[in-house]
């Protein structure tokens, strides 16, 4: 009786013992059963990220930079930017890491593609019901506070290495900002606005496309750049599991203590982090030019 | 007068978990403050019953929280009541599915609301176009009459702003437009001036009554100001936590208010400016109508004070448009009436 108050009374060594090979070998048949199928599911995804990658290795680097900085200016109306950004690729060139940048932004394009596909319609689900946010919510927070070591081991157990889980773990890490934020900024929108398109006799479809999502839109569109941020991000660590790019060398920096390697493709990545936030943001606040001006 | 273009009849509308069981105590007589406290339902409106006829503008008017807001809501359905009915033309608005609502609301109300409710990314043309536009009316048509009534409102050349680009008054006139553009033959409109300057509230007033006199919608204005329902109504219902203490013409209200919250609110009303002779008038009844002198019926008495001061006549006689005598009113009758 007295150990009852010193130590917790806690499960059996062996029955815990049994309890984690009994979860671990029922995961492991699952895996085993539906592992190609799930691996086939994926496939049209991993065509994608292997097309991007192949594609933009393939480029010529003037092409690149060209199509790279016309879109810059695009997004942004900005000449200090497009110059910064052409200074930034000279710097990731000149120090050999170009195909490695590549690399990183074919995944970083494709996790994009594949957060909004499937966050804008979740946040927009969560948006309409109060019921659905109280359901999605803790899942997000699921995702946003475990640490990615420990979902990456049923993903590589289910899907082995290669790029595949390795997409997977960075939506995963990246998507909730996304989500969020576009729940909020449709709850957000404007009562009265609302009351009017209902007055004028408006779809929920109407209303949706013509009243929420474009008043949501730079609050969906701070959760896109977030999104990205966080995809960058999670490269390093989803490198582990097999993801090329510019995580690897910083990886390998790390297990053999190569200080300039590793300060150099640290380097490349705020880079590219930098160079997509920046452009983003502004291309962000372009499109809200009825925000701008004064009054008349 | 006709038939009642809107009809509504024995409204209830409580806010809260468990309408239906609060309702019975509404019905009982518990008041506003203690359907609060004990039952914790908010009580937004009680028995309310009002015609409002074809082409005439009906002004609700009420403090905040006394339900107005919730009243026009309920006509285009905004609101769903607790109980009661509402019928427009004779059909009844809370009978109607969600497809014969909109119909219905697209093609009979329009309504324009007090902080503008206008959509931000769109600009003063899309705006004004949009009730059209989601019923999918070309744009070429849409544009067409949405053009007429930015020009109407005095807005032309605004055509391609953004409504943070203009002021206030400015994007009230867009509201107007975009309800006028709707072209349904009621207006509601909640508040719609509440949120301008004086003088541009002025200017709406006088914009609305010279549309209105050529239009001829059925009008419902919502307003806590009664200076702007005076000017603007042909009836005036007042609202107080959610019942209605009287309806009628204004004069009506100002010369017999019912309760004493009608008293306190027309008391600083100067009712030289509401009245008009017919209000007071009596009749003739063989009255001695010698050196009286002569006044149009429809005549405010502060168009006529002036004369009767410095001609000191004993009798009025009050005439109609074709000079022919429809009544009489004694100067001391007049002056009770303005001290009062």
């Amino acid at each position: 009786m007295s150990n009852f108050f010193t130590e917790f009374p806690e499960m059996p060594n062996k029955q815990f013992r049994e309890f984690k090979k009994g979860v671990d070998a029922s995961y492991k048949d699952f895996a085993r059963e539906w592992g190609d199928f799930i691996d086939a599911m994926f496939d049209p995804l991993l065509k994608m990220l292997v097309f991007f990658e192949k594609t933009l290795i393939a480029t010529p680097w003037p092409i690149f930079m060209i199509v790279l900085l016309g879109l810059t200016y695009w997004g942004s109306r900005s000449i200090k930017l497009v110059i910064g950004t052409f200074l930034a690729f000279v710097f990731i060139g000149y120090f050999r890491m170009w195909d490695e940048t590549m690399s990183t932004i074919a995944i970083i394009l494709t996790s994009v593609i594949m957060s909004v596909v499937i966050g804008l319609p979740t946040g927009i689900a969560m948006s309409r019901s109060d019921r659905t946010q109280s359901i999605v919510t803790p899942i997000l927070d699921v995702m946003q506070t475990m640490p990615p070591f420990v979902y990456l081991i049923p993903i590589v157990m289910l899907m082995g290495i290669g790029k595949i889980p390795g997409l997977i773990a960075v939506v995963i890490y990246a998507i909730p900002p996304l989500i969020r934020l576009t729940n909020l900024g449709i709850r957000e929108v404007d009562k009265e606005a609302l009351e009017a398109a209902d007055a004028f006799g408006a779809t929920k479809k109407q209303k949706l496309y013509q009243v929420q999502l474009p008043l949501a839109l730079p609050t969906i569109f701070a959760g896109i750049n977030q999104t990205i941020m966080m995809a960058l991000a999670m490269v390093i660590i989803a490198s582990m599991i097999g993801v090329k790019g510019l995580g690897q060398p910083v990886l390998q920096s790390i297990y053999n203590q190569y200080f300039t390697k590793g300060v150099l493709y640290g380097l490349a990545i705020v880079i590219v982090a930098i160079v997509f936030d920046r452009v983003s943001q502004s291309y962000g606040q372009r499109i809200q030019k009825h925000r701008s001006g004064k009054i008349v | 007068m006709s038939e009642a273009k809107i009809q509504i009849k024995n409204l209830y509308k409580i806010f809260g978990k468990n309408p239906k069981a609060a309702m019975e105590h509404v019905k009982n007589g518990v008041g506003k403050d203690e359907l609060l406290e004990k039952h914790n339902h908010v009580l937004g409106l009680k028995e309310i019953n009002l015609n409002i006829h074809a082409q005439s503008v009906q002004v609700v008017m009420g403090l905040s929280g006394s339900g107005k807001s919730t009243l026009i809501r309920h006509i285009n359905r905004l609101i769903e009541p607790t109980d009661g009915s509402v019928t427009v033309d004779g059909d009844e608005v809370l009978k109607m599915n969600e497809e014969e609502l909109r119909s219905f609301r697209r093609s009979k109300t329009a309504m324009v609301f007090q902080r503008f409710a206008l959509l931000p990314h769109k600009t003063v043309l899309q705006n004004t176009i949009f009730g059209l536009h989601i019923q999918n009316i070309s744009e070429e048509d849409a544009n067409k009459s949405a053009l007429r009534w930015i020009e109407r409102v005095g807005l032309s050349g605004y055509e391609d702003k953004y409504p943070q680009h203009l002021s206030g008054g400015m994007q009230q006139r867009v509201g107007l437009a975009r309800a006028l553009t709707n072209d349904g033959d009621i207006l509601l409109m909640d508040e719609a001036f509440s949120a301008l300057d004086p003088l541009i509230r002025k200017d709406m007033q006088d914009i609305l009554l010279e549309l209105q006199d050529e239009l001829h919608k059925t009008v419902v204005f919502i307003t806590h100001d009664l200076d702007e329902a005076l000017k603007i109504g042909d009836r005036i219902a007042i609202l107080k936590d959610g019942i209605m203490d009287q309806e009628g013409i204004p004069a009506e209200i100002l010369l017999n208010p019912k309760t004493k919250y009608v008293k306190d609110f027309v008391e600083d009303v100067n009712r030289a400016r509401v009245i008009k002779a017919k209000h007071i008038m009596s009749e003739i009844n063989g009255q001695d109508l010698s050196g009286a002198m002569p006044i149009d019926q429809d005549d405010f008495i502060d168009r006529f004070i002036d004369k009767v001061i410095s001609d000191k006549p004993d009798n009025l006689v009050i005439q109609d448009k074709d000079k022919k005598n429809v009544g009489f009113l004694s100067t001391q009758k007049l002056s009770e009436i303005l001290k009062r």
